[in-house]
């Protein structure tokens, strides 16, 4: 049976604008892109679901200093156990910055993007991170450079930008509204004063939409990150949505807010509320009827290294990087490897994905399908596209909506791990509660292995514990509990008054 | 006439290159404040900008005082947080 994909992308229109190759057959946002495009990002890490598994990025914090403030950053804190954008443990100048990065894709083959995103603006530091791609360009031509920005100094960048080959910008774009815009930066620095409200909002997003047409239109691809402020610009990031997507940009990635109190920024104090999971899933799906939306993102920190959702920063101290020897001409033979490897796997996958499965109990397809409803399954995963994590050894869970033939990636749910060491689980309880509340709408869950405790409250929340599928790819492990909670009539619809008489 | 940077500082570098004078500098001694402004050198931005550039970019309520130590962006100023709230904050962080 061929297992399609749900697509995050809109539906072709009859008579095209969608690749025969891509289209619907991949687990993946990009699926819908254009081939020169999709080509350019499909193996990279923020880009691509399929890629974050297997390919690293990095972030060097060379950037301090901010042009703007938002009501969700404190420039204040810095605290190496926070992982959220902003945060960094050690600045670094730019020849400290190519040193860690020369050492890091040296240690890690895996490590094909290096990103500068602050801990302020980049383009407000433009001397430190135009130097420190400048020396990468030159030193690691196999390196692909990403840079971040709150936009308003883009304009004045984008030749300095494209002089460095640096083929991916993201710009944070969270509102196209002055008067909204008003409510989440209370102040711009602009020619020389600090600029209070509904102008300092103004200048910013004019100056976001022009960088935006100007990068598009020299070809280079751009993303748009949007914090979802609930009640602030929740339903205006739809439209932000439309617009973005018109003037070019490739992908859009609506975050949800953090705002803890202790964090001590302005929403943090205000009380102002986050997203739930299902908010934000909402969302994103009311905007990707315009645009591929991006799911898998994991919230960096400015100075992150490794695989998604992992943190190796603390293996590359500025006291570690000085006691390295790198020999990068040699380093650089041994990353082409790994790269060529990790290539050759991805296409095999995808090539597999692609062709159309013989299943000799398929139905035929004339026989009308029983009417089941649609459900969210929750894994627990180390990557590899595989169920192999403990329930308690998971910091996260990836959550699928899977139908009678179809399903789709939702995103992921952080959580504190609800066994912390080998010891005791001490706050194990109170840890338990916060992972069930962070899987509301989830009706089972997928790990290699539970333990009984959890298991039972599992049961008691309403979502079922499953370690059948241990070491199983996720979409034939989701498939298989679909199909067999289908058969057994747990997933009928309920019967309405019409479709009782049509039967 | 001069502005001094105090504790409060971050050491953002954002003041750094806007200052018409090259008076702001990185101070690297454990105990004083990340910036400092050489008061030979700074004129407070006269006769170059309308207002002192480094306390217009800087995004630290009371990190840059004037001569007489007031804070040319006071508490509340930048975030716009009620100062009773940044008070409650502030003894939340002193019995941690």
């Amino acid at each position: 049976m061929e297992l399609p994909v749900i697509s995050n992308a809109a539906p072709p229109s009859a008579g095209g604008g969608c690749s025969e190759s891509g289209c619907g057959t991949e687990a993946d946002a990009l699926s819908h892109l254009p081939d020169h495009i999709r080509s350019k990002v499909q193996d990279h890490p923020c880009y691509s679901e399929e890629a974050h598994h297997y390919f690293a990025r990095m972030h060097v914090a060379v950037a301090p200093a901010c042009n703007i403030q938002c009501n969700y950053c404190n420039r204040k804190y810095d605290c190496s156990n926070e992982s959220r954008p902003g945060v960094v443990s050690e600045l670094m100048t730019p020849d400290q910055a190519v040193k860690k990065t020369l050492a890091v894709a040296a240690a890690i083959p895996q490590m094909t993007v290096l990103g500068i995103a602050g801990p302020g603006d980049p383009l407000a530091n433009p001397e430190r991170t135009f130097e420190t791609f400048r020396q990468l360009s030159e030193q690691a031509p196999d390196i692909k450079l990403c840079v971040s920005t709150n936009g308003l100094s883009l304009p004045d960048c984008v030749d300095e930008l494209a002089k460095h080959n640096i083929d991916h910008v993201t710009i944070t774009i969270n509102c196209v509204d002055p008067e909204i815009g008003a409510k989440i930066y209370p102040w711009i620095f602009w020619e020389n004063k600090r600029i209070r409200g509904v102008e300092g909002a103004r200048i910013l997003i004019e100056q976001q939409q022009k960088g935006l047409e100007m990068l598009t239109s020299r070809g280079i691809l751009v993303k748009v990150n949007s914090v979802m402020i609930p009640g602030v610009n929740d339903q205006h990031l739809k439209e932000v949505s439309k617009i973005v997507k018109a003037k070019g940009a490739f992908l859009h990635n609506v975050m949800p807010l953090i705002a803890e109190a202790e964090h001590g920024t302005y929403y943090g104090i205000m009380g102002q509320p986050e997203p739930t999971p299902l908010e934000l899933q909402a969302l994103q799906d009311d905007c990707s009827g315009d645009m591929s939306m991006m799911r898998h993102c994991r919230q960096c920190r400015a100075d992150a290294v490794g695989l998604l959702g992992e943190d190796r920063g603390d293996e590359f101290t500025l006291d570690k990087i000085d006691e390295m020897e790198v020999d990068y001409a040699t380093a650089m033979v041994e990353r082409a490897k790994v790269h060529e490897a990790i290539t050759t796997e991805l296409e095999m996958k995808r090539a597999l994905k692609a062709a159309p499965r013989f299943d000799p109990d398929a139905p035929l397809e004339d026989e009308a399908a029983p009417a089941t409803r649609n459900i969210r399954i929750a894994i627990a995963t180390k990557g590899g596209g595989v169920i192999n994590e403990h329930f308690g050894h998971a910091h996260e869970f990836l959550v699928y909506e899977v139908g009678p033939v179809e399903h789709r990636f939702l995103g992921h749910r952080k959580c504190t791990a609800y066994c912390m060491g080998d010891e005791s689980c001490g706050d194990g309880e109170t840890v338990l509660g916060g992972i069930i509340k962070s899987l509301e709408g989830v009706e089972v869950l997928l790990a290699s292995k539970i333990g009984f405790e959890p298991w039972a409250d599992l049961e008691k929340a309403g979502i079922q514990p499953n370690g059948e599928h241990a070491m199983e790819p996720i979409e034939d492990a989701i498939r298989a509990v679909y199909d067999e909670m289908a058969a057994a009539g747990k997933l009928d619809l309920p019967v309405t008054g019409a479709s009782a008489q049509a039967a | 006439m001069s502005l001094e940077i105090v504790d409060a500082c971050v050491g953002c570098f954002a003041c750094e290159p806007l200052c018409p004078n090259k008076a702001i500098s990185a101070v690297m001694q454990p105990g004083e404040p990340l910036f400092f402004i050489n008061p030979d050198k700074c004129t407070e931005c006269l006769g170059d900008h309308d207002l002192p550039q480094c306390a217009e970019i800087c995004p630290i309520e009371a990190a840059i005082v004037d001569e007489y130590g007031e804070p040319l962006n006071p508490l509340g100023s930048l975030t716009g947080i009620p100062l009773h709230l940044l008070e409650q904050m502030r003894e939340a962080e002193c019995r941690q």
